[in-house]
């Protein structure tokens, strides 16, 4: 659905050229949810509207559902659907008629135009809104109306860009629930930015990761968390004279590291910690070592974003140290 | 429904496209008349209040009544301020990413300029239909094909300038960089026009409103308002409005039509 090679964008601005992306490198194929996960400012968005023809790629090349991004664009156009990260209603205009307008500049007709964004407006929860002016529409709602426009004309391939920014987490777990539907019932191929990473993980078949412009990671959400971080084995020992003896029988087990021990807790980090954690307890039963609690904690995109990119996403907006500078 | 991978699509697409987008913006029009209504405030003052001080003059100016040379220029005041300023609802519309969220459909281009142009076409015809009531209220008298013709230049016009209007707005992005330009652009227009009073001199200040289509264009609609209809004066005037038209349009969709407009 989307093959893009050396895909790069240098705004020009006043004080210099700015370097949004820089060569990306992406497949999609047909049918898969793909996440677009980075900090701000690492070029999502940039990415984004190079794909919808939005912007003109500085270099590269792509082809968006079948059709070359720079000979056709007109008729990429005509195959996808988009989601603006900032909006796309008029605060005049009716919700409605916002969406049927749309949709009629795709050439729907216009009965089928509103009969499907009627539809749309219930599954979306904005029953009752049809008539209002946008601007009376709450934040969240907004934003669904945003992807109500959207999705009218039934793209075979959906881009959104932060689709759930704004969403309480009942309209986030539903708009996911729709976003599978879109590929399970229909068959569409969607590819979405986020900062969420539980969302990315829950909802996302396959996850690129983007930092300064350039793609970092990329694989199912299970991949990149085996590839970087291992499970965290936590045991917590009821004496703390039994700790040494619990680190050395933690630290024994098979490609494990030690990632720290406090008072009476040791945490290992081991590849696939599932299937060793049984026989761990055993030999400390064994060696007579008692334990308080026992933690299994799987690695969460937010351990992998740490270790490719430096930064954590909840502090995205901090810039990395880097390396040797002086604090 | 099932997202299909044909890509049948078969309506017209430019002037359905066109009309799509005119629909929109005219319904938006309506629904919030202040601006319209504004618009027309101002030229029927003018002609309340200056009118009167032009009909002693009437025999200078060489014609049978004040409004015979006043409405005219109130016509042309109207095609060009009427429209001059669209530019900044085009900001408002792009800053809530309306007009992305258009460009991102296989609409061509030139039919999201079109669209609105035409909106503001008609909404100037109107407001000129309505001037020329209100001026035979006050007084004036021409020939019925003459005002015709006068309506119908005023909002040709406006066709040029809300379409040039639309290109520096989707250009500079910013109402505070687009109200200086503009204004820089229409006091000169507007003061070398004529429009309100004949520029006889000094030589030099007459040379230079030569110089202005627009002033050509007031002559034309006064020659027409006196039932003159193919003399050099009014074919001046049909010509240099049409070419403002082209140039304006030709503006505004070469701007729509790059990509990061
Ligand atoms: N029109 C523009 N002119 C100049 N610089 C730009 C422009 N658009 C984006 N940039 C810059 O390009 C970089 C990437 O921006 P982009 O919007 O793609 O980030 P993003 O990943 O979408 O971030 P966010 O999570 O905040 O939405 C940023 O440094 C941004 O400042
Ligand atoms: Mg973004």
């Amino acid at each position: 659905m989307i093959h893009a090679r050396g895909l790069a964008r240098t705004f020009r601005t006043r004080r210099g050229d700015v370097d949004a992306v820089r060569g990306v490198d992406l497949d999609v194929r047909r049918g898969e949810i793909v996440g677009f996960l980075g900090p701000n400012g690492a070029g999502k968005t940039t990415t984004l509207r190079m794909l919808t023809t939005l912007l003109e790629p500085t270099r590269g090349e792509a082809t968006v559902a079948g059709l070359d991004l720079r000979r056709d664009p007109a008729g990429v156009r005509r195959r996808i659907g988009y989601v603006a990260q900032s909006g796309s209603t008029s605060g005049n205009a009716r919700a409605g008629e916002e969406v049927v307008d749309h949709a009629l500049l795709y050439g729907e007709d216009r009965a089928v135009a509103t009969a499907r964004g009627k539809e749309l407006f219930e599954q979306l929860d904005l029953d009752g809104l049809w008539d209002r002016t946008c601007a009376s529409l709450s934040g969240g709602q907004r934003r669904r109306l945003d992807i109500a426009m959207g999705l009218v004309h039934v793209p075979r391939l959906v881009f959104l860009d932060e689709p759930t920014t704004g969403l309480d987490p009942q309209a986030r777990a539903n708009l996911w629930e729709h976003v599978r539907a879109l590929r399970d019932a229909r068959g569409s191929t969607v590819f979405l930015t986020t900062h969420y990473l539980d969302e990315a993980d829950a909802l996302c078949d396959r996850i690129l990761v983007i930092d300064h412009g350039t793609i970092v990671a990329e694989g199912s959400p299970d991949e990149l968390k085996r590839q970087v971080s291992g499970d965290a084995i936590v045991l917590t020992v009821s004496h703390h004279a039994d700790l040494p003896r619990a680190e050395a029988a933690a630290g024994a087990l098979p490609g494990a590291t030690l990632a720290g021990t406090e008072d009476r807790t040791v945490v290992v980090r081991v590849p696939a910690g599932a299937t060793l954690l049984a026989g761990l307890l055993r030999s400390l039963d064994a060696d007579g070592i008692a334990l308080d609690a026992v933690e299994l904690r799987r690695p969460t995109l937010d351990d992998v974003f740490l270790t490719l990119t430096g930064r954590s996403l909840r502090d995205g907006e901090t810039p990395p140290t880097p390396t040797g500078a002086p604090a | 429904m099932i997202a299909t991978d044909t890509d049948a699509r078969p309506r017209s697409t430019f002037v359905h496209d066109t009309l799509v987008v005119f629909r929109r913006a005219m319904r938006l029009s309506l629904r919030n008349p202040v601006w319209t209504v504004m618009g027309l405030a101002q030229p029927v003052l003018y002609l309340a209040l200056f009118g009167p001080l032009l009909e002693p003059l009437k025999v200078q100016l060489g014609v049978g009544n004040a409004y015979q040379f006043f409405v005219p220029g109130l016509l042309v005041q109207l095609g060009m301020f009427g429209a001059m300023f669209v530019g900044f609802g085009l900001i408002a519309e792009w800053r809530d990413g309306v007009i992305e969220s258009e460009r991102v459909t296989p609409a061509p281009r030139s039919a999201l300029v079109l669209g609105r142009v035409l909106r503001d076409v008609v909404v100037i015809a109107v407001q000129g239909t309505v001037l020329c009531v209100v001026g035979f209220a006050f007084g004036l008298r021409a020939p019925f094909v003459g005002i015709v013709l006068g309506v119908l230049t005023a909002a040709m016009l406006g066709a040029a300038f809300a379409s040039a209007s639309y290109a520096v707005a989707l250009t500079v992005k910013s109402e505070d960089a687009l109200a200086p330009l503009l204004n820089g652009i229409a006091l000169p227009l507007l003061l070398l026009s004529g429009i309100l009073l004949p520029i006889v001199s000094p030589a030099w200040l007459k040379d230079l409103s030569d110089l202005n289509p627009l002033k050509h264009v007031v002559d034309g609609i006064r020659a027409e308002f006196l039932g003159d209809l193919s003399t050099a004066t009014s074919l001046w005037g049909y010509g240099l409005t049409i070419a403002l038209v082209v140039v304006g349009i030709w503006f505004g969709t070469r701007t729509f039509r790059r990509e990061n407009g």
